[in-house]
């Protein structure tokens, strides 16, 4: 691979728009990746996130902006740009009449890798992928988890600097899923990548940094402890207390100068469980020693007390609920 | 590698795909088949060429155009039908070739397996120099001329073939096509037509056929206007696949 001029981000995305008739799918996204990055894209359904990666990856032209990868416009380098992406697309296509072999095959001669490389790096990627009780076999006669797979080995076949992913776990089980996060972790650190997903813990476990895109425009940019800290929640403490009524428990809670207020999440028979929320200002930590301090004073049974950090999803769910409901599908 | 290998390389690699496509698939072997059956009727049965007397093909190519009216629309329709339905069109398009190789290299290959339908039609050439001295140059002539004719028809169905990604739709609209093709030379309709349009609307719009530029070749003619003819309903015909890849991928 060539020398890129480490002093640019590997991925400038520079105000991309993308309008289908009246309808704008992408409007006016830029940001910016860098190697030793894996980002996290994030939004609901026809939120812009595929259209999106389809213009990076040069499949779709642009209606507006342009992206920049490895220093090359893909508006007027599109093969130099192209040339240097590992791309796979939603659904992971494959050729269903081809057996897993001769599709890597193919791709390799089309990334212009030739005999022995071309041999070696067919191997790499079926060992990677855990591919090789399939090679011989037809696509069309794959399950879910190993054609998705083969679609993905395809995509590192040429070692790219940059990895564009379309949602790569999805329709994997489980434990495939774990195998295709820890794979994208360890590929980032040496690499570019934007990978779109659906689940929130996948950002959590694999990403440094994640967009959340919402109507064609982003609406949140962080690490994934940043967006975390967006919640409402983050800093609130949890605390489950056995064999005293809770609303006393809240009761003394609330007198509590760094509380703002505390509510009861359950009951149900079993320890009261509530949330403890701070007051503005309260310094990460001291609401959960306050509240220690006086449930030892009290001599309550504590059986939980920790301080939420917050959670994704409920992030995810203010910024981008308000109105997805009218939302057009395409 | 410099731009001009990598170009062929490209194209060849895409070519040597689809060949693979094809014969993998049974498909093919449905299509040869029935090639070689209808060729055979047309030819002994309906042309009734051994009771003749005449140690020519004329008739075996006769009936190509009307052949392969439904045949090569048959092979040309899955040709980017497919890659839509699937997907993979998104994934040949963000490799490191142009659209215009993958166009080109899709057509080659299904051209190249028309013509080996083509060629295994050999037995009806020996089959006639057994029995008679025939012109072999004639014959010869006129298989190129077939190619050429099918080469025609094929780019017709790859259009058609990239404005859906339904096989079947695709493969009506390039019969429809290539029917107009056919019927604007073909002499029943011209001499009916002329009655009611004036002589110079009848040549124009013949001229648009297929027929008459094929009749060359059939008499062992090789005429270069009749190649140029052929030749640049290829380069039409894979030129509007490329600007209705590119209104599709602009997504208007």
């Amino acid at each position: 691979m060539a020398d890129f001029n480490a002093e640019k981000p590997m991925i400038q995305v520079k105000n991309l728009a993308k309008s289908f008739g009246p309808k704008r799918a992408v409007d006016g996204v830029s940001f910016n990746v860098e190697i030793g990055e894996v980002l996290g894209f994030l939004g609901p359904n026809g939120a812009g996130k595929s259209t999106t990666m389809r213009m990076i990856t040069g499949f779709i032209p642009p209606t507006e902006g342009t992206v920049v990868v490895g220093g090359f416009d893909i508006l007027n380098n599109p093969i130099q740009v192209k040339k240097i992406i590992g791309y796979l697309p939603e659904n992971a296509p494959a050729y269903a009449d081809m057996s897993v072999h001769s599709f890597l095959d193919f791709v390799a001669e089309l990334r212009g890798l030739r005999g022995e490389e071309k041999k070696k790096a067919v191997s790499r990627v079926i060992e990677m992928c855990f591919l090789e009780s399939v090679v011989n076999q037809s696509i069309d006669t794959l399950s879910k988890g190993f054609r998705h797979r083969t679609c993905f080995a395809q995509s590192i076949i040429h070692d790219p600097p940059v990895l564009v992913l379309d949602e790569p776990t999805d329709g994997l089980d489980p434990n495939q899923k774990h195998e295709v996060r820890t794979l994208i972790k360890r590929m980032g650190e040496k690499k570019a990548i934007i990978f779109s997903t659906h689940i929130l813990e996948e950002v959590e476990s694999a990403c440094t940094r994640a967009i959340i895109i919402d109507r064609g425009k982003i609406v949140a940019n962080g690490t994934p402890n940043e967006l975390k800290r967006m919640s409402e929640l983050a800093g609130t403490v949890i605390l489950k207390v056995r064999n005293i009524p809770a609303e006393e428990v809240v009761q003394k809670v609330k007198e509590l100068s760094c509380v703002k207020r505390a509510s009861i999440i359950s009951t149900d028979g079993g320890p009261a469980c509530l949330r403890v929320y701070p007051q503005q200002n309260i310094t990460n930590g001291e609401l959960a020693r306050a509240v220690g301090e006086l449930a030892i004073q009290q001599q309550w049974r504590v059986e939980e007390l920790h301080t939420d950090e917050g959670r994704l999803d409920e992030v995810f769910r203010n910024i981008t609920l308000p109105d997805t409901t009218q939302e057009v599908s395409r | 590698m410099n731009g001009l290998s990598t170009f062929i390389s490209n194209i060849w690699t895409i070519t040597k795909r689809e060949l693979g496509g094809y014969f993998t698939s049974p498909v093919a072997y449905v299509f040869i088949v029935m090639f070689l059956l209808l060729t055979g009727l047309f030819t002994f049965m309906i042309g009734s060429i051994l009771e003749r007397g005449e140690a020519s093909l004329f008739w075996f190519f006769y009936w190509h155009p009307w052949l392969y009216l439904i045949l090569v629309p048959a092979i040309g329709m899955g040709v980017w039908a497919e890659e839509r339905r699937l997907g993979t069109i998104e994934l040949l398009l963000t490799m490191p070739i142009t659209t215009w190789q993958a166009i080109v290299g899709k057509f080659i290959a299904a051209w190249i397996f028309l013509g080996a339908a083509l060629f295994l039609t050999f037995p009806v050439v020996l089959t006639v120099n057994y029995l008679g001295n025939p012109d072999n140059g004639v014959i010869l002539c006129a298989y190129i001329g077939s190619f050429l004719l099918g080469g025609s028809y094929l780019a017709i169905s790859t259009m058609t073939s990239a404005m859906t990604r339904n096989q079947v739709v695709s493969l009506i609209i390039s019969v429809v096509i290539c029917l107009f093709l056919i019927l604007a030379g073909f002499p029943p309709i011209t001499d009916l037509i002329q009655n009611y349009v004036p002589q110079i609307i009848v040549d124009i719009v013949a001229s648009f056929s297929v027929i008459p530029h094929f009749d060359g070749f059939k008499r062992g003619i090789l005429d270069l206007r009749d190649i140029i003819f052929f030749l640049s309903i290829i380069v039409f015909g894979l030129f509007a696949t490329s600007l209705i890849i590119r209104n599709l991928r602009a997504g208007h």
